[in-house]
């Protein structure tokens, strides 16, 4: 599937004089209880002009009511927010951010065309710039052929589309994007990315909540891993590898008993062992030879050895101890 | 397996706080309201208020005056309530026909003048003179019945009381034959007779269907009200609401939004119940244009407001219907939407005071059935305004929880 040319989803280039101007998002010491539950512990996070800053983390991880805050949508215990320089729910900053919800926040009984009119309403659009607006949604998200259809019979993708399309309607310098390919198949998952790819070179900025690390890689500039409410790390892709496993390698070896004496092996040998899999981290090729030596010399039989620079998930592995998607 | 069904229904149903009003609170709670308002209360009858005229100085009128305020069923007044403390003159016919077409009371009884003078014979069947005149309004069809029966007792009563009185008075009253009527007025009577007449909407092709017309479109109003009020809690749910709440939209203006919307849709539908009643049933609907207009605009919003209310309490949607449903058939029940409140004990119609329906239905009587002008709708506009600010300022405050967490 291919994208239809649009006009242009450009925000306003900051002219020479506002080179200065705040950036698009400044979080600091955010801290948000509900109940007993702390869910963002103290979140300190900045957002440059056009960067694409995705928030990896697992369910529950705070990622959701971070973005809720920035959105205004949730009122912090302390801690402040600045969009480009605005409250959160100052009208300047409604007007600046494009919120995309996790849920498909839309009129089912209306059709992609009503729905985008309705959202451009609420957000102050009228006349030629809201059709102008609902024609550029539509060519955006590939649904122009379906504009007078019954949101409820969309497919799941396009469902998702047109939640993204009133999210940005009235054509936001910064966009929330929470989750937004949840649920969809690989085909319309990938006319997301590349809508999303489309808002980018744009020069929107953007930040994007997932715990798909391949989407994280593909679609960010820099990336913030958060757990327990909070930023355990944060960098670009290669600069967290770096940062969490400096030049090595990382070992991933299945055991064919991975019984608890396969445990206290991997430990005693600086390793870790995770949902049955152990996972070292080595200097160079040559320690492979010696684990497997060591291994077989304690009666341990590997069933599977991979060896690979590591990625986002082994960082997260790394710093939290768990899987992204436990 | 069968088991395993029934206790996940189960587990569902006790979770569900809404499913379990509806299913044991609300039926008790029903049948408490509706054995309130139409059960066997011992002290239950309703007491009809009715205005006397006694136009004669006799004491034979005095004993059927004196006779009616001692019939439980009659709530008796010679003269209106008292103002800052000053008695009012007693009725005249002018003052009572204007209190009877006013909804003061809906019968008055007028005593003609010489009624117990010797020489009248007031025969059941005379018209003229020695009849007794009931002012009607049959937009209640009862109490003019009560009246009349309480009457023809009383009359009956007095007439021989009359009698032993002035047997009581001859000597040797057993062996004094009367010659003639003049001598003995009354004694052969079996009754006085009772004259209707009646005095509110005597033009009227179909006289109670503006009030059936008023108290069912109120009740479904009320039900309307809150089943498109529910769309809030539904945004809530979809997180539509969010959205809007992060765009310009503001939740006072949604709120101000839902109420238009809500208003109109009553008021069309208002508009349907009325066409449809003048249509089939004769509802003298083009010559009210007016007074419709004004009741039916302000009944409309109220209804919206209180949709609104109820909405902004609940958490869910089946909170809504089993909440919505309660009170709207308890307001409806004892605000007269079901029944006439001038049935309901004196409690029960000063409850139906505190309901929706009532004010409505009254304004709507004004309008339709009295013939009142609009300036006469002030209380029932007034009332109703204030009740949907009321609702509106609690919805408001109510809603704060949605506007950020």
């Amino acid at each position: 599937m291919t994208l239809q040319t649009i006009d242009t989803f450009q925000t306003q280039s900051p002219c020479p004089s506002l080179v200065k101007s705040p950036p698009p998002l400044r979080v600091q010491s955010l801290v948000k209880r509900f109940g007993q539950t702390l869910a963002l512990d103290g979140v300190t996070l900045e957002l440059k002009n056009g960067e694409s800053l995705g928030l990896l983390g697992p369910n529950g991880a705070g990622k959701s009511t971070l973005i809720r805050s920035i959105a205004g949508r949730v009122t912090p215990d302390s801690g402040t927010i600045s969009v480009f320089g605005s409250p959160p729910n100052s009208e300047a900053a409604r007007d600046a951010l494009g919120w995309i919800p996790q849920d498909l926040a839309l009129y089912s009984s209306l059709t992609c065309r009503e729905n985008l009119q309705t959202f451009g309403r609420y957000n102050g659009l009228r006349g030629a710039l809201l059709r102008e607006a609902v024609d550029r949604c539509l060519h955006w998200t590939n649904l122009a052929d379906r504009a007078d259809e019954i949101t409820r019979n969309l497919s799941g993708g396009m469902k998702r589309r047109l939640n993204m399309a009133v999210g940005i309607i009235h054509r936001p310098r910064m966009v929330l994007m929470d989750e937004p390919t949840v649920g969809v198949d690989p085909q319309s998952r990938n006319h997301i990315f590349e809508m999303i790819d489309r808002l980018k070179q744009e020069g929107m900025s953007l930040i994007y909540t997932t715990h798909y690390v391949e989407e994280a890689e593909r679609l960010c500039d820099r990336i913030a891993i958060v757990d327990h409410g909070n930023i355990i790390a944060e960098g670009t892709r290669d600069e967290l590898v770096r940062r969490t496993f400096g030049p090595r390698s990382e070992l991933i070896a299945g055991f064919a008993r991975a019984d608890q004496n396969a445990t206290f092996w991997v430990e005693d040998r600086g390793g870790q062992m995770i949902d049955g899999t152990a996972r070292f981290k080595i200097d160079h090729p040559g320690e492979v030879a010696n684990l497997l030596n060591a291994s077989t010399l304690a009666g341990m039989e590997i069933s599977d050895l991979t060896l690979r620079r590591p990625d986002l998930e082994s960082v997260f592995l790394e710093l939290t101890g768990r899987e992204l998607r436990d | 397996m069968i088991l395993a069904i029934v206790r996940t229904s189960i587990l569902a149903l006790l979770r569900d706080r809404g499913a379990l009003a509806l299913n044991f609170i609300l039926p008790l709670a029903l049948f408490s309201i509706f054995a309130l308002v139409f059960g066997g209360r011992r002290d239950s009858t309703p007491r009809v208020k009715v205005l006397v005229v006694n136009q004669d100085t006799s004491a034979f009128s005095q004993r059927i005056v004196t006779g009616m305020k001692q019939a439980g069923s009659l709530d008796v007044r010679t003269r209106p309530d008292s103002i800052n403390g000053s008695a009012q003159p007693e009725y005249t016919i002018a003052t009572a026909t204007a209190g009877v077409r006013e909804g003061t009371a809906p019968v008055a009884v007028v005593i003609p003048p010489g009624l117990g003078d010797p020489g009248v014979e007031p025969l059941a069947g005379s018209a003229g003179h020695g009849e007794i005149r009931l002012l009607e309004d049959i937009s209640d069809p009862v109490a003019p019945s009560v009246v009349s029966g309480t009457l023809k007792i009383v009359t009956m009563r007095a007439v021989l009381e009359d009698r032993t009185d002035r047997l009581r008075d001859v000597p040797d009253a057993a062996q004094h034959r009367p010659e003639t009527p003049a001598e003995t007025p009354r004694l052969a009577d079996e009754g006085i007779a009772v004259v209707a007449n009646n005095v509110v909407g005597e033009n009227k092709r179909n006289p109670l269907i503006s009030f059936y017309a008023a108290g069912i479109g109120v009740l479904f109003l009320l039900f309307s009200a809150s089943g498109t009020s529910a769309a809030l809690i539904e945004e809530s749910d979809n997180g539509t609401l969010d959205r809007i709440l992060s765009s310009r939209v503001a939740m006072t203006s949604l709120l101000l939004g839902k109420l238009t919307y809500n208003s109109m849709l009553a008021f069309v539908q208002l508009v349907l119940m009325f066409i449809w009643g003048w249509a089939v049933f004769k509802v003298d609907l083009w010559t009210h244009i007016p007074g419709f207009v004004v009741m039916g605009i302000t009944t409309a919003v109220t209804v919206a407001a209180f949709g609104l209310f109820l909405a902004s309490l609940c958490r869910t949607r089946a909170q809504l219907g089993a909440f919505s449903y309660l009170i709207i058939l308890a307001m409806s029940s004892v605000g007269g939407s079901m029944f006439p409140r001038y049935l309901m004990p004196a409690a029960m119609q000063k409850a139906g005071l505190l309901t929706i329906n009532a004010w409505a239905i009254e304004g709507f009587t004004k309008v339709f059935w009295r013939d009142e002008q609009i300036i006469q709708l002030w209380p029932e506009v007034s009332v109703l305004l204030a009740a949907a600010v009321c609702f509106l300022v609690v919805a408001r405050v109510a809603v704060r929880r949605w506007e950020a967490v």
